[in-house]
């Protein structure tokens, strides 16, 4: 199979373009009886398979007073139901070598189970019982909001480039709901109550809103078997409406301080850049993520050849990018100055990175190099099955269809020089950016000028 | 309850099978002395390979923080190529190089495609660098400068600052104690004759193991091998490392830190690898803490009190006794309650010993999953680097759910026993004020 496909496609690119190695996604697409839709690959590499069910709510879906509900409500999914109460699902999926998890970003709510292939029914018992009939008992509730008010702590209260992050989002959106942070702010979570819980439960978690996705070691057709005895049973439910934002013209730039406990200054920036499929054009996601590349794609990467080796201006800088997402979100931009030069001096070297960006086409030979990576990048993620399955289940939730997986490389190798030019000149432009810096407060000591990546595709556990 | 009976039966009665699972691991010698593990997997077209030496940071001396230094200053300058130029040769044909120190081991790994046309420049860069690195002075002084900023970026994160306080308690004077990163001091007054003589010392074909993973036969990995060997000096195997002393006594570090939680370790230097007590231990920090949410510190601190988003525990082996630790974060003015409950635990626990269900499910858990643990790679990859490093048994990830099997409670009784002191116990919290 491999061969065949090498021959066709690499008449297609560069001869030396690995792009023929990438082995496409071939999904097995079902549709059950209530409306849920499945998504089967098979991986035979190793006798496990993956269970990952989707729901499409998140922290975007939140309104003002409710932020944070979303991963609540993804801590509260592991409470109990009555057929499996208490520590029942743990115990289940522990006693069959299992492990589970689950995470809530901007645009979804994803849980997962990871089995030996033989056991994959246990999760589909488990996942078709939870979607309907949770029990949330008070008592659960208030020690998990605690348990929850803790992550926040833990994840973003005591770390100052977290709080950055937080802020810069907060600042950079105007109407579109991705200001809030993921986690929700802590006097939300503070007033959340059990009703409010029951009724996001009530209101997203249902078949219309969910989505199956099986990778592994697996039978498509025994799969699609396994969901129907499961899943088929949980009665259909009226899809939520939900409204259309569009967003605010971008009138920036726009500027924050975040003073913060801390020893290093830290700066983040972000310019509110299209997603794949909300865009005027749907090439210019691939565009901008070849730029994150360029910027930042490994060690011969613009910003550590320049900044970090070259000028010796950033002890790190990074981007971030997220191809995928249901509104337009932030192309981000972030570092720590190095010893001896000021936040200040690292601004302007990250603008300078990118007014270079909008006066020249890049050199092709550069562009050759990041197209390579990203198509290696592309065969590596083949390793894991999570991974593959978390592509599929991103870009059915989003509403692109899992075939866009397929053009993913196809796309990124027909950038040109002058697109990647056009598009930092459209996008990366002062209008757009806000820009985040962290003033440090003392710890104890006299403070100094670290190591943070930009967090574009940041989920909560 | 019928549906759930029968899964009971299907757990018991797939364990046989599940054990062919593991990778099938093949291992030589190199006339140089060069130590190899090799796992052939024909199913994706990538290329791992990752060499480790024995030159982590317990190898310091007198100047924490040179090994850390040398690992990284290898791709900085290699064979007359600059760090830009090195950075090229990888990124131009999608491979990608890392370096990490650690305490005991000092790795590097290339992932490549395996097809020559990547793969061959990818390993001729990294052949380069590991055995004809420059060390230019620039790049050393830049370095050097990086290490104290990302000294800096520890201590504003109260749980960099608890672990640091916690290696320090533990390990004393032993070489564990020496900080990765070393510090402002050290790291100021390293030479590049230093980083030059710890390369030479220790980046020696004797003192290194290879692992191989990927789609190619034995004949090009014996090729491959030969080459890595032949390029590295034959150097000699370091010394052991002086046995990790006891802790005099129970102790407890307090260190304010404006923060809103305090973060929280609590252990001992408990387990070397190669311990033949080692399934018994792992499977009694499944239940204790290592398990998920049916651990019991995890019901105690978090799913019945609500005090911790994260409470786990752990042994984490090393060439010497490495440490138990138990680990937390709560909001600062619940620490004390926190440290309580989970002292309590891990005290019933080392009393009583698991209950038979417990064990039961632990046990289950852990044979049941074994296949999820390389079902990768990159998962398999790192266990031959560990499987080779410390010389354990080419079968280990073959026998390891077996052992697991015939664990009793009275083992593990008796194996924490024989491993943990609880009159000994360092308990380090960083967050609140001072008292």
């Amino acid at each position: 199979m491999l061969i065949r496909l090498f021959s066709i496609v690499s008449l297609l690119w560069a001869p030396l373009a690995p792009a023929g190695l990438v082995d496409p996604f071939r999904v097995h697409e079902f549709t059950l009886s209530n409306g849920i839709r499945l998504f089967v690959r098979e991986d035979h590499r190793a006798p496990v398979a993956i269970l990952q069910v989707w729901y499409k709510v998140g922290s975007a879906d939140e309104s003002p007073g409710l932020t944070g509900i979303s991963h609540v409500l993804e801590h509260m999914m592991f409470k109990g139901t009555e057929r499996y109460p208490g520590n029942r699902f743990f115990e289940l999926i522990d006693a069959n070598g299992g492990e589970e998890n689950a995470f809530t970003s901007r645009d979804y709510t994803v849980y997962y189970e990871l089995l030996e292939q033989g056991r994959l029914e246990i999760a589909f018992e488990l996942e078709a019982d939870r979607m309907r009939n949770l029990l949330m008992r008070e008592a659960d509730f208030e020690k998990e909001r605690r348990v929850v008010m803790e992550e926040r702590r833990m994840r973003t209260e005591d770390r100052p480039e977290a709080l950055a992050l937080e802020t810069l989002y907060a600042l950079a959106f105007d109407n579109v709901p991705y200001g809030h942070p993921i986690i929700g702010w802590m006097g939300d979570l503070e007033g959340l109550t059990l009703p409010d819980l029951k009724d996001w439960y009530a209101r997203w978690y249902s078949p219309a809103n969910a989505r199956l996705v099986v990778v592994g070691d697996v039978d498509p057709a025994a799969i699609r078997a396994l969901a129907e005895k499961h899943f088929g049973r949980v009665p259909a439910h009226r899809p939520p409406q939900r409204r259309v934002v569009a967003a605010v013209p971008p009138r920036g730039p726009r500027r924050a301080v975040v003073r913060a406990p801390a020893r290093l200054p830290y700066l983040v920036m972000g310019y509110r850049t299209p997603s794949l499929g909300q865009g005027e054009d749907d090439a210019e996601p691939y565009v901008l993520d070849v730029i994150s590349n360029l910027l930042d794609g490994g060690q011969s990467a613009r910003l550590a050849r320049r900044l970090v080796r070259g000028a010796e201006v950033a002890a790190s800088a990074g981007t971030g990018y997220n191809t995928y997402g249901r509104y337009d979100g932030l192309f981000l931009i972030d570092g720590v100055p190095a010893e001896g030069h000021g936040v200040a001096e690292l601004e302007q070297a990250l603008l300078g990175e990118i007014r270079a960006l909008r006066e020249a086409p890049v050199d092709p030979d550069e562009l050759e190099r990041v197209k390579a990576q990203v198509v290696a990048a592309e065969i590596y993620s083949r390793d894991s099955i999570s991974r593959q399955a978390s592509l599929i289940g991103a870009a059915e939730t989003i509403g692109l269809g899992w075939r866009v997986l397929n053009e993913y490389v196809a796309r990124i190798q027909a950038v040109t020089p002058e697109q990647v030019q056009a598009v930092a000149r459209k996008y990366l432009v002062p209008e757009r950016r806000s820009v985040v810096v962290v003033e440090p407060l003392p710890i104890g000591g006299p403070a100094r000028p670290v190591q943070a990546a930009a967090g574009a595709g940041e989920a909560v556990r | 309850m019928i549906r759930l009976l029968r899964w009971v039966l299907c757990v018991v009665g797939l364990h046989g099978a599940l054990a062919s699972a593991a990778p099938k691991i093949q291992h030589w010698v190199t006339e140089e002395g060069l130590r190899v593990y090799f796992s052939p997997a024909h199913e994706l077209p990538l290329l791992d390979v990752n060499l480790a030496f024995d030159a982590g940071s317990a190898r310091d001396g007198d100047h924490p923080g040179l090994a850390r230094l040398t690992g990284g200053m290898l791709d900085e300058g290699a064979g007359g190529l600059d760090a830009d130029a090195i950075a090229a040769a990888f990124d131009g044909v999608g491979a990608t190089y890392s370096a990490s120190v650690g305490r005991d081991m000092a790795q590097f790994s290339l992932r490549t495609l395996a097809d020559a046309a990547f793969s061959g420049p990818a390993l001729d860069t990294f052949l380069t660098v590991l055995t004809r690195p420059d060390f230019p002075e620039g790049s050393l002084a830049r370095m050097k400068r990086q290490t104290l900023v990302a000294l800096e970026e520890e201590k504003q994160r109260p749980g960099a600052v608890a672990s640091k306080a916690f290696y320090r308690a533990l390990y004393g004077g032993h070489p564990y104690a020496s900080p990765v990163l070393g510090t402002e001091r050290s790291v100021a007054r390293i030479t590049r004759a230093e980083v030059r003589g710890f390369y030479r010392r220790y980046y020696g074909a004797r003192n290194a193991v290879l692992a191989i993973v990927g789609d190619l036969d034995r004949a090009a990995a014996e090729r491959l091998a030969a080459r890595f060997s032949r390029g590295l000096a034959p150097g000699e195997r370091a010394p052991a490392l002086p046995p990790v002393p006891k802790i005099e006594g129970a102790k407890t570090i307090r260190i304010p830190f404006p923060s809103t939680q305090a973060h929280v370790f609590i252990g001992q230097p408990a387990v070397a690898r190669g311990d033949p007590q080692w399934p018994t231990l792992y499977l009694g920090n499944h239940i204790l803490g290592g398990g998920g949410f049916s651990a019991r510190l995890v019901k105690a601190v978090r799913v019945e009190r609500g005090l911790s988003y994260s409470v786990y525990s752990a042994f984490s082996p090393l060439r010497a006794k490495g440490p138990f630790f138990i680990g937390l974060q709560t909001r600062t003015d619940q620490a004390r309650q926190a440290v309580g409950v989970a002292r309590e635990v891990l005290r019933g626990f080392m009393r009583d010993g698991p209950t038979e269900r417990e064990l039961e499910a632990a046990r289950d858990n852990i044979t049941g999953g074994w296949p999820l643990r390389f079902d990768s790679n990159a998962e398999r990859i790192a266990y031959l680097a560990v499987i080779g490093f410390y010389g354990l048994p080419l079968d280990y990830l073959e026998t390891f759910p077996k052992r697991i099997e015939a664990v009793t409670v009275a083992d593990i009784r008796q194996a924490f026993a024989g491993h943990l002191d609880l009159d000994r116990m360092v308990t380090v919290i960083v967050g609140g004020r001072a008292e």
